[in-house]
C-alpha cells in the first residue's frame, strides 16, 4: 500500500519535472497558426476586411472573432484554402467586405501628376517612386493593387488598370465552365 | 542493332497515318517577304532584342541575345531589314500576342561571316556548350528547352548514356522520319559532338520499327564510322506515346526517371534527332538554328510532305505552298492529334517548337458533350506514368488542388491516352491543363504576396526608426536648449557676481 502511494507520487514528480522541462525547453515563439494564416492571405493591406491590414485579421480569424470569408482580393481561392488549413466548411465571400475583381495595378498619368507624396505615404508596400515637387511612377512588379492610394491623391490623377495577359501567365480555362457555357450537361 | 530492354506502362497502338506525309524528299519552303520571330520560342526568359527598328541584318545575325541562364540567342533567318519590334500574334493556345522581331526579307539570302570549327574533339565541354547556347539550340521534339543546359551533367553525375530519341510517336508526324532517312550524316556528326561534350560511355539511337528507311539509312550511315565505339541503335515497338522522354528510357535501358527527378540523376541525357543535327550544324558548318523541318499533314493537304522552313515564315505561306483545302481561318492543329492544340489566324509564324501542321484528322471523333463519369478505370490503364486521371479529374473538376498534387499531377505528361479511350468522352487532359497552370499561378501569387509582406514589414520597421530617431533627436535638442540655458544663467550669476564684488571695491 505505502509503496504504491511512493512509487505514485515519484512518477508523478518525475512526470511534472519532464513536462515543465520541455514546456520552457521546446517552448513555440508566436502563434503559428496566425503566421501560416497570414502566409495565406493576399498581403495588400488593403483592410477591406475592416483590419487595419493582413496580419491583423490573421490573428483575428485564429482567435476566432471573424469569419474566413472577409478577403475580396483573395477571393474564392484564398476561402478555399483558409477552409482547408482551419478545416472549415468554406463560405462565399461576405459582400459587405467587396466583390472579388480582376488583379489592377495602380498606374499614375505623369501628366498630371503635382508631386504632393501623399501616394508614396499611402502605399503599404513602396511601390510608389517620386519625390516632393517631382514627378512620381508605380513601380509594375511591386504594385498589389491595393487601391490605398486612390483617395489621397488631390488630382485623382491615380487609375486601376486590369493586369494584361501574357502568354507565360495565361491560364487553360475551366471546361466545366466551358461545357455550361455549351448548354450541356457538365 | 539492339533489342529494347523494357517496356513503360500503358500507352496506345495508334495508326500512323505517316504514309502520306512520306512519299516526297524535304522541300525547301520559299523564302517568305516577311519574317515574325517571337523573343520567345524555348522555355526560359524571353531573348532581349540586339537590333532596333531600320538595322540591316544579314542571315546568321544575331538579333536577339539571351537573357539570364534558362534562355537562348535568336538570329535572323535571313537577310533583310529588321521593320519592327513590338506585340504580335504567336501560335499559342491562348491566342495571345507577344514580342517579337519582324524582318523584311531582301531575297538575296546573303549569310553573316561563319566560323566553323575545325577540331571539336580539342575543344572543351564548356567552349562547346557556349557555341550551342549561342547558335540559340533548343529542343526540337517540341517542349523547346534550351539545349545547352541538358548538355551540362554538373561535376557530381557522369553520363552513362547518351539517348537519341527518334521515336516519333504521335501520329502524322514524320519531319524526324525524313531527317534520318535524308540527313543520317549530318544527324551523327552532332552525335559525336554531344558525345564528346558530355563524356557519355555509349550513346543509344532509339527508333521505332515503323521507320525501317529511316533505321537502315541510320545503320548505313553509322556502319561507316567504325571510330563511333560503344554506340548502338535499338529499334523499339511503335507504341503511343513511346517517344515521351521518360518513356523511352523506360523501354530502352529498363531504369524509370524518378518523379520528380531528372534523366540525368540515373546517368541519362537524351536529346532529339533534329536538335542533334542542329548541333551538328552549329559546330561543323558555324549555322545558327534559324530553320527546322516541318511536316505539313492532314485530309485537306494536297502535297502533304516535309519542308525545310525559316523561322518566322507565315504558316498561312506553308499551307499555302503545301495547297490545302483550307478555308482562310480554319483551325489546324499545330503539333500531333493526341497533344497539339488548334489555332486558328493566319498570319502566325513558324517557330522553334513547331514540328507539325495539320489540316483535316482523320476519323476525328465528333463533338459531342461528356457523360458522367462511370468509374471504368480505362483511363488508368493506359496511363503511361502510371497515374490515376479519374481521381485527377474529380480533384481538379471540385478545384482542389492540393489534391491532384497528392496524386502527382505534374507528373502527367498530357498524352492524351486517356481522353483517346474515356467512353463518356470527358476531356480529361483539359481538365489536367486547367489544374496545372491554375496551380502555377498560385504559386505565383504567394510569391508575390511574400514579396509583399516583406515589403510591408520593411516599410513598418523604416517608419518605426525613423519615429525613434526623431524622437531622440528632439530629446537631444531639449536637452542642449536646457543645457545651453542653465550655462547662460550660470555666465550671468558670475557676472552679476563679478559686477557685485566690482561695487564693494569702489
Amino acid at each position: 500500500m505505502l509503496t504504491a502511494i511512493i512509487a505514485l507520487t515519484l512518477l508523478a514528480l518525475v512526470m511534472g519535472l519532464l513536462l515543465g522541462f520541455a514546456s520552457v525547453k521546446f517552448k513555440v515563439e508566436g502563434d503559428p497558426i496566425v503566421e501560416q494564416i497570414d502566409k495565406l492571405l493576399p498581403q495588400t493591406q488593403c483592410g477591406q476586411c475592416s483590419f487595419a491590414g493582413c496580419r491583423p485579421y490573421a490573428e483575428a480569424i485564429a482567435a476566432g472573432e471573424v469569419d474566413i470569408n472577409r478577403c475580396p482580393p483573395g477571393g474564392e481561392a484564398t476561402i478555399q484554402s483558409l477552409a482547408d488549413l482551419l478545416d472549415v466548411e468554406p463560405k462565399p465571400l461576405d459582400e459587405e467586405c467587396g466583390v472579388e475583381k480582376p488583379k489592377t495595378l495602380a498606374v499614375i498619368d505623369e501628366q498630371r501628376c503635382i508631386g504632393c507624396t501623399l501616394c508614396i505615404q499611402a502605399c503599404p508596400v513602396d511601390a510608389i517612386l517620386g519625390a516632393a515637387k517631382h514627378m512620381h511612377t508605380v513601380i509594375a512588379d511591386e504594385c498589389t493593387g491595393c487601391e490605398l492610394c486612390l483617395e489621397p491623391c488631390p488630382v485623382d490623377c491615380i487609375d486601376m488598370v486590369e493586369v494584361a495577359q501574357n502568354p507565360n501567365t495565361w491560364r487553360w480555362p475551366d471546361p466545366s465552365h466551358l461545357q455550361l457555357e455549351r448548354g450541356g450537361q457538365a | 542493332m539492339n533489342k529494347p530492354l523494357s517496356d513503360f506502362p500503358g500507352g496506345l497502338k495508334l495508326r500512323g497515318h505517316k504514309k502520306r506525309s512520306t512519299q516526297t524528299p524535304i522541300r525547301k519552303t520559299p523564302l517568305s517577304d516577311k519574317l515574325i520571330l517571337p523573343l520567345q520560342q524555348h522555355i526560359g526568359a524571353a531573348a532581349m532584342p540586339v537590333v532596333s527598328v531600320g538595322d540591316k541584318v544579314l542571315k546568321g545575325q544575331r538579333i536577339a541575345r539571351a537573357d539570364g541562364h534558362v534562355s537562348v540567342c535568336l538570329h535572323a533567318p535571313s537577310s533583310g531589314t529588321v521593320v519592327a519590334i513590338d506585340e504580335q500574334a504567336i501560335p499559342h493556345p491562348s491566342g495571345l500576342s507577344a514580342p517579337c522581331i519582324t524582318i523584311e526579307t531582301d531575297g538575296e539570302d546573303q549569310w553573316i561571316e561563319r566560323h566553323p570549327v575545325e577540331n571539336f574533339s580539342e575543344m572543351s565541354a564548356h567552349e562547346i556548350r557556349q557555341i550551342i547556347r549561342d547558335a540559340g539550340i533548343v529542343g526540337l521534339g517540341g517542349a523547346g528547352f534550351p539545349s545547352f543546359i541538358k548538355m551540362n551533367p554538373g561535376v557530381h553525375h557522369t553520363v552513362e548514356t547518351l539517348l537519341l530519341n527518334g521515336a516519333e510517336c504521335e501520329p502524322y508526324i514524320s519531319c524526324d522520319d525524313m531527317l534520318m532517312r535524308e540527313r543520317a550524316d549530318g544527324i551523327l556528326d552532332g552525335v559525336e559532338i554531344m558525345r564528346h561534350a558530355l563524356r557519355a560511355r555509349n550513346v543509344i539511337l532509339a527508333i521505332e520499327d515503323n521507320k525501317p528507311l529511316a533505321i537502315s539509312a541510320m545503320e548505313l550511315a553509322l556502319a561507316a564510322r567504325p571510330h563511333l565505339t560503344n554506340t548502338s541503335i535499338v529499334v523499339i515497338p511503335t507504341r503511343y506515346p513511346t517517344g515521351g522522354e521518360k518513356q523511352i528510357i523506360q523501354v530502352v535501358t529498363g531504369k524509370e526517371v524518378p518523379s520528380d527527378g531528372l534523366p540525368i540523376d540515373i546517368g541519362i541525357v537524351s536529346h532529339n534527332m533534329g536538335t542533334a543535327y542542329a548541333v551538328g550544324r552549329a559546330i561543323n558548318h558555324g549555322e545558327p538554328l534559324i530553320s527546322r523541318i516541318v511536316t505539313v499533314t492532314g485530309t485537306d493537304v494536297t502535297h502533304a510532305g516535309n519542308f525545310e522552313t525559316l523561322f518566322g515564315t507565315p504558316i498561312s505561306e506553308l499551307l499555302e505552298f503545301a495547297e490545302t483545302k483550307r478555308q482562310p481561318d480554319e483551325p489546324f492543329i499545330l503539333g500531333g492529334p493526341m497533344m497539339g492544340f488548334n489555332l486558328s489566324g493566319d498570319n502566325l509564324p513558324v517557330t522553334k517548337t513547331a514540328n507539325c501542321i495539320l489540316v483535316g484528322v482523320e476519323d476525328a471523333a465528333p463533338k459531342t458533350d461528356p457523360l458522367p463519369c462511370i468509374r471504368c478505370g480505362d483511363c488508368a490503364s493506359v496511363c503511361p506514368a502510371s497515374l490515376l486521371p479519374q481521381q485527377l479529374y474529380w480533384h481538379s473538376r471540385a478545384k482542389e488542388f492540393d489534391q491532384t498534387q497528392d496524386y502527382n499531377l505534374f507528373d502527367c505528361i498530357e498524352c492524351g491516352c486517356c481522353d483517346y479511350v474515356c467512353p463518356s468522352k470527358i476531356p480529361l487532359v483539359s481538365y489536367f491543363r486547367f489544374a496545372k497552370t491554375e496551380i502555377m499561378n498560385q504559386e505565383r501569387e504567394r510569391e508575390k504576396s511574400d514579396l509583399a509582406r516583406e515589403r510591408f514589414e520593411s516599410r513598418q520597421a523604416r517608419m518605426e526608426r525613423e519615429k525613434r530617431e526623431k524622437e531622440e533627436r528632439q530629446r537631444q535638442r531639449k536637452a542642449a536648449l536646457a543645457a545651453s540655458k542653465a550655462k547662460k544663467e550660470k555666465e550671468a550669476a558670475a557676472k552679476a557676481e563679478t559686477a557685485e564684488a566690482a561695487d564693494k571695491e569702489t
